[in-house]
């Protein structure tokens, strides 16, 4: 979900220094950080706007809001939320307005000052971008009445929409809760008429809101609590239901409606609808029953706490909190042999997990940075501890982890990434010289050795910066340098770092820092007592890196489809008179003779079955396998016997032809020769592999087919046999017996009779059924070796990778029904003792691999298929030549 | 102090609007990766008149409009040529701020005006060729520096740049875009909302300055795949922050390749009532900062965007050049741009993330 809606909001009101006590005293006495938690309290409890007011007679008032916003912009959990400016004053208004980057709302502007005023006003918060309370106020002062209410609301609207063209569900109007039950007897009818304007305006004013701020209505029952959320809650009950639908409320602290006391609910209602005369003396005589009542309000939910220390350090790391952090990180302290190992154990791993978030895309930046910021305070309060134990063991020398020196290279001006990976580096106690951006190789070895830093970053976000980086690197190696070279930013890379850096650095050692959350890691390995270790690891990977892309560059280079498809193979059709089938559409085959096939069989696969490796028959001289294949072989001969001769199995097949030519990369099927109705497609993929010099074409089976516009009258056929119906029965019964041998056994036999069968079926096409090849005469070695003309290629293999193809193939043959092959959701043929393809008949067709594809492809497949770009790369996964989802940093 | 202006509505703007009505809009490619296919030296970023001057300039690419003019109005003109509507002028950084970095800041109204009329007289050529109006855009970058995070950690609430400073260096950049003979002034890369309420601010200022009135185009950019902008914002919030500008097209650019932009541009699409503009990288960096995604895959791409009917105008951002953007205004050609959503009135916040109040 990414759009809360609301139908009444709770506009918070404890970082309000006119509402709250407790943060007035906290921001006249300066603690930021304690007026921070009351926000997040506010936004944990459920407050939807935070209502920031500052109105503080001793207060700089303009300094403490932009202070505080600031401040909060900083903290994604109170962020979250849109903000309510508050303030009686347009200064701080309009200070507050250049600190927030979201839509806020103001609160409030008005006619007090006059119209002219009103519309410069509201012209400016048009140009910020903010929706608007306007209190119902004008020169004559505050609407008290209904009639007055409602004549000031609708003079602002008309101004605001008509001439200035405020939207008007910008708008919300506050027609003035006024305190009632005061004793004074003109105030008795003031929540009447605030209720009854409120249903006037939504009426009459158009997507205009209304609101209010709730408190003033009780103010004669300071002290009564109970009461006072009563009447709040009575109160917001009726104008809810006029039309009210946000109000400045303490969120947590009303009772629901119905679970008020009836007798206090009654009497509240008397006094707000103005519906008896002595209602007012009523409510202050039951009032004092109710005083000292408890309020209702939420607890933050602290079950974390009860986890193990390491967990809630991880816990308060990734949530970014600070309340318990020195209380946790003394407890691991107390645990750990030395506080260090508080840092590089269950901090460094909490750390860890930020970074293994941040990477999935489940935190984003400024959590980052928040995280960084607990670790700050967990290592600080550490500190002391660990310069007790240097102390201890006489040791000296300055307390950071070590000096680092970060720049974002000449010629590139982006260091928003490198700003983060020093704010992340300072919380960890390391020493940061940040020479800033543009900064030439001369400058960074100059002041690397006058600071004598430990480390080097550098950073980048454009690609010239790459080579200036490999610049740095061989600069350093020049001047004698040995100290580790970090490698971050945007367009950077591990690969890239391992095989043009890395090279250029001999003395001292590149490595690759993939984003901000692994700085720390990076920087205290390369610092700490493992650092050898650390760098020995770190060269093996790039050796194997550069060694992988080595390789991978000749391989991985793809053509674009069009240029593929310019360079398929285009056969000579002129000349080519396709031979037409005996029969166009299907034919059955039911139980099939099984003693036919077994000839068929290619044993070879089988031994393969049970990681005998070797040709068949040649596998039986080896000296290692020899007798044990021959063992195998007898005991399938002996147990094929017997699956023939008791029928433990049957086959069927179902085969057809369909008139067919190739459109494009596809290969339409056509009902009758007449080729005018498309029967069903048949879709291909292409080669793309970039080969620099053999001549071979890039192909697709669609080029084996006569293309459409040859005229030439092609067709093709499909088939799906099996010889697996019975096979779960024969297993099941060796699985009983516990007889493992024979079952697998059993399961290896009615696979390979399945090819056989496969096999044969072809056979016959070519001889009979289609009768193209009728004087063929090929030994079984040499069906083996595929040396007969045409081919049958199925989907799911190399030429086909495509495993959905089977539908349309299924479809077209009525499989399931006619063979009593399934096909799963996957596509897999069920029993698993069953083959399918098509028949191409073309005697220069030839078996291929499509290899890996690009993106280029894949997207016009998709649309071919009428598949999404998602779907097919679902289903083309194993081909893709490239990650559909590749993570990369931020700068 | 009300003050009242006759906004003059320019011709070109309705020409624009007339256009975007019947098909959909194509936006030019990236200007720095056909600067880096010149491979210039220092000397000819500096040209004559910069010959001495005190920093590096190598890599001041917005330079080039005044020490290079013809070498940026044959790229512009390249695109054009490739089937481009608009082209952006070659001033992303051409703001007082963003030139700091080269001690150029009292340069920087001049760059947006030559930038724009650089720009112009390519337009100028090719519309007369063609007989089919093209069209300025006047790009304003979101500068270095932002407006709603502290780069101090020890002071979070620390910022190296304020509203107001951002207002006064886009509004000069605006000055020279709008004198320069821009036809539309386009907000883009936006990571820091905050940065691009200060643009909408300036732009609204100098237009009632100037007493003209042009269409506004705002793109944000994703940063990476948590779906935020840098400073947080998901991609329906940032609309919320940015829609009291009424801009004639919202829409993201830069950082991600069109595949990994479909779902936030899907997102605004659906809920934004006005154009939808994406111009995507031509894919993500490969291990070499390259961008090699090819322009028959980025337009696959880009075009189903089109198809999909999420989108009013593309174009290409880092790595895309005048091949890829003729292979997107061909898959776009023909195909019915996206129809503006019925979008209740209710009230729409937005902190970090969006808020919706029921009317």
């Amino acid at each position: 979900m990414t759009n809360a809606t609301a139908i009444f909001v709770n506009i918070g009101e404890r970082t309000n220094v006119t509402g709250s006590a407790k943060f007035r005293k906290l921001i006249t006495a300066g603690d930021y950080s304690a007026a921070l938690d009351v926000a997040r309290e506010q936004v944990a409890n459920g407050a939807q706007v935070l209502d920031v007011n500052m109105d503080e007679g001793l207060l700089d008032s303009e300094a403490a809001m932009v202070t505080f916003l600031n401040l909060m912009a900083a903290e994604p959990d109170i962020a979250r939320v849109p903000v309510m400016i508050d303030s009686s004053k347009w200064s701080v208004i309009e200070a507050g307005l250049k600190c927030v980057q979201g839509k806020p709302i103001v609160n409030s502007i008005s006619m007090k000052e006059g119209e002219d005023q009103f519309r410069d006003h509201a012209r400016k918060l048009r140009r910020y971008g903010a929706a608007v309370v306007v209190m119902a106020f004008d020169e004559k002062g505050q609407a008290d009445t209904f009639e007055r209410k409602t004549e000031i609301c609708a003079r602002a609207y008309r101004i605001l929409v008509d001439e200035i063209g405020y939207p008007p569900e910008d708008i919300i109007f506050d027609p003035n809760v006024f305190a009632i039950a005061t004793g004074i007897e003109e105030h008795n009818n003031y929540g009447v008429d605030f209720i009854e304007a409120t249903r006037w305006i939504r009426q009459n004013l158009p997507h205009a809101h209304v609101s209010g701020g709730i408190s003033n209505l009780s103010f004669s029952f300071r002290g009564n609590e109970t009461v006072r959320a009563a009447m709040h809650s009575v109160f917001l009950y009726h104008a809810i239901a006029a039309g009210m639908d946000m109000g400045i409320v303490n969120a947590g602290a009303l009772p629901v409606y119905d679970d008020i006391d009836p007798e206090l609910r009654d009497l509240c209602e008397d006094v707000i609808l103005n519906r008896v005369e002595d209602g007012t003396e009523r409510l202050l005589e039951i009032a004092e029953r109710f005083k000292g009542g408890v309020s209702t309000k939420k607890e933050a939910d602290l079950t974390w706490r009860e986890w193990p220390v390491e967990k809630r350090l991880e816990h308060a790391l990734v949530s970014g909190l600070t309340d318990f952090i020195e209380l946790d990180t003394e407890e691991a302290r107390a645990k750990a042999t030395r506080p260090l190992d508080v840092i590089e154990g269950p901090l460094m791993a909490g750390m860890n997990v930020v970074g293994d978030l941040f990477g999935a895309g489940k935190m984003f930046l400024p959590q980052v940075v928040k995280s960084a910021r607990v670790m700050k305070q967990a290592v600080a309060y550490l500190m002391p501890f660990m310069e007790e134990e240097k102390r201890l063991l006489g040791t000296t020398g300055s307390s950071s982890a070590g000096k680092i020196l970060l720049a974002t290279v000449k010629g590139d001006v982006h260091d928003i990434g490198k700003n983060i990976v020093g704010v992340v580096l300072q919380c960890n106690n390391f020493e940061v010289i940040d020479l800033g951006v543009m900064v030439p190789a001369s400058k960074i070895l100059a002041t690397a050795k006058a600071e004598n830093v430990d480390i080097i970053g550098l950073s980048g976000l454009i690609t010239p910066s790459l080579d200036e980086m490999c610049h740095v690197a061989a600069e350093m190696e020049r001047e004698d340098f040995n100290v580790p070279l970090l490698i971050g930013g945007a367009t950077t890379s591990k690969v890239h770092t391992a095989v043009k850096i890395h090279p250029n650095y001999a003395k001292g050692q590149a490595v690759y820092v993939l984003d901000a959350s692994r700085a720390v890691g990076v920087a205290s390995s390369l610092l700490g007592r493992d650092k050898a270790n650390y760098v020995a690891d770190v060269q093996a990977d790039y050796v194997k890196i550069a060694d992988a892309h080595a390789r991978a560059q000749e391989n991985k280079r793809r053509i674009t489809l069009a240029d593929a498809r310019a360079d398929g193979l285009k056969l000579d059709w002129s000349s080519y008179r396709p031979v037409k089938p005996s029969f166009l559409g299907t034919k059955v085959f039911r139980d099939y003779p099984i003693a036919e096939l077994v000839p068929y069989i290619d044993w070879t696969p089988f031994f393969a079955t049970w990681e005998i490796k070797g040709t068949y028959p040649l596998l039986f001289e080896d000296e290692k396998v020899g007798a044990a294949a021959r063992s195998l072989f007898n005991d399938a001969q002996a147990m094929l016997k017997q699956m023939v001769e008791e029928k433990w199995i049957s086959a069927n097949a179902v085969i057809g032809f369909w008139p067919a030519n190739a459109v494009g990369d596809d290969i339409a099927l056509y009902e009758d020769e007449a080729r005018d109705t498309e029967k069903a497609t048949f879709f291909t993929l292409r080669q793309q592999i970039a080969r620099s010099t053999d001549k071979r074409r890039h192909v697709a089976l669609s080029d084996f087919v006569a293309p459409r516009e040859t005229g030439v009258g092609d067709y093709v056929g499909g088939f799906a046999v099996t010889a697996g119906i019975g096979e779960e029965a024969v297993a099941e019964r060796f699985n009983r017996a516990n007889d493992d041998y024979s079952k697998i056994l059993s399961q290896a036999l009615t696979d390979r009779l399945a090819e056989a069968f496969a096999e044969r079926m072809h056979q016959r096409v070519r001889q009979e059924f289609w009768g193209y090849a009728a004087d063929e005469t090929l030994s079984n070695e040499e069906l083996i070796r595929e040396t007969y003309a045409g081919i049958r290629p199925a989907p799911g293999y190399p030429a086909q990778p495509d495993h959905t193809e089977k539908r349309t193939l299924f479809d077209l043959l009525d499989a399931e029904d006619q063979a009593g092959i399934k096909l799963t959701e996957s596509f897999a043929m069920w029993p698993g003792s069953s083959v399918s393809g098509l028949y191409i008949g073309h005697p220069e067709s030839y078996y291929f691999g499509v290899g890996r594809i690009e993106a280029d492809q894949v997207a016009d497949y998709a649309a071919r298929k009428g598949w999404t770009v998602q779907e097919a790369e679902r289903w083309l996964a194993p081909v893709l030549n490239y990650d559909p989802i590749r993570v990369e940093a931020a700068e | 102090m009300a003050k009242e202006h006759i906004m003059t509505i320019s011709a070109s703007t309705t020409d624009l609007k007339r256009a975007a009505a019947q098909r959909i809009l194509v936006l030019d490619g990236a200007m720095g990766t056909m600067i880096q296919r010149l491979k210039l030296s220092e000397a000819d970023f500096r040209g004559e008149r910069f010959k001495d001057w005190h920093r590096d300039l190598k890599g001041n690419n917005d330079l080039l409009v005044i020490t290079k003019p013809d070498a940026i109005e044959a790229i512009h003109r390249q695109y054009f040529e490739a089937g481009a509507d608009i082209v952006e002028t070659n001033t992303f950084s051409s703001t007082t701020i963003a030139q700091a970095d080269y001690g150029m800041e009292a340069l920087a109204y001049e760059l947006n005006l030559e930038g724009a009329r650089v720009a112009k007289r390519a337009a100028d050529t090719v519309a007369a060729a063609t007989g089919r109006p093209r069209f300025v855009a006047g790009a304003i970058g979101p500068t270095n520096r932002t407006a709603s995070i502290s780069p101090d950690v020890n002071n979070p609430g620390f910022r190296a740049v304020t509203f107001d400073e951002l207002r006064d260096a886009y509004a000069d950049a605006t000055r020279g875009l709008i004198d320069g003979g821009s036809d539309i002034i386009l907000i883009e890369t936006i990571f820091d909302t905050l940065n691009a309420k200060a643009a909408v601010a300036a732009v609204e200022d100098v237009f009632d300055e100037k007493g003209v009135t042009l269409p506004v185009m705002i793109s944000g950019t994703i940063t990476d795949l948590s779906g935020r902008t840098l400073s947080g914002q998901t991609p329906t919030a940032f609309w919320y922050s940015l829609r009291h500008a009424q801009p004639f097209s919202i829409g993201l650019n830069c950082a991600l390749g069109a595949r990994e932009m479909r779902a936030h541009i899907d997102e605004i699409s659906r809920i934004a009532d006005t154009l939808v503009c994406a111009y995507p990288n031509a894919g993500l960096p490969n291990e070499f900062g390259e961008y090699d995604e090819s322009p028959e895959a980025m337009a696959v791409l880009v075009g189903e965007f089109a198809k999909s009917g999420l989108v009013n105008v593309v174009g290409g951002c880092c790595g895309t050049t005048p091949d890829h953007i003729r292979a997107i205004a061909e898959v776009v050609e023909g195909v019915t741009p996206r129809a503006l959503p019925a979008i209740a009135p209710k009230m729409r916040l937005s902190g970090l993330e969006p808020f919706e109040i029921a009317s």
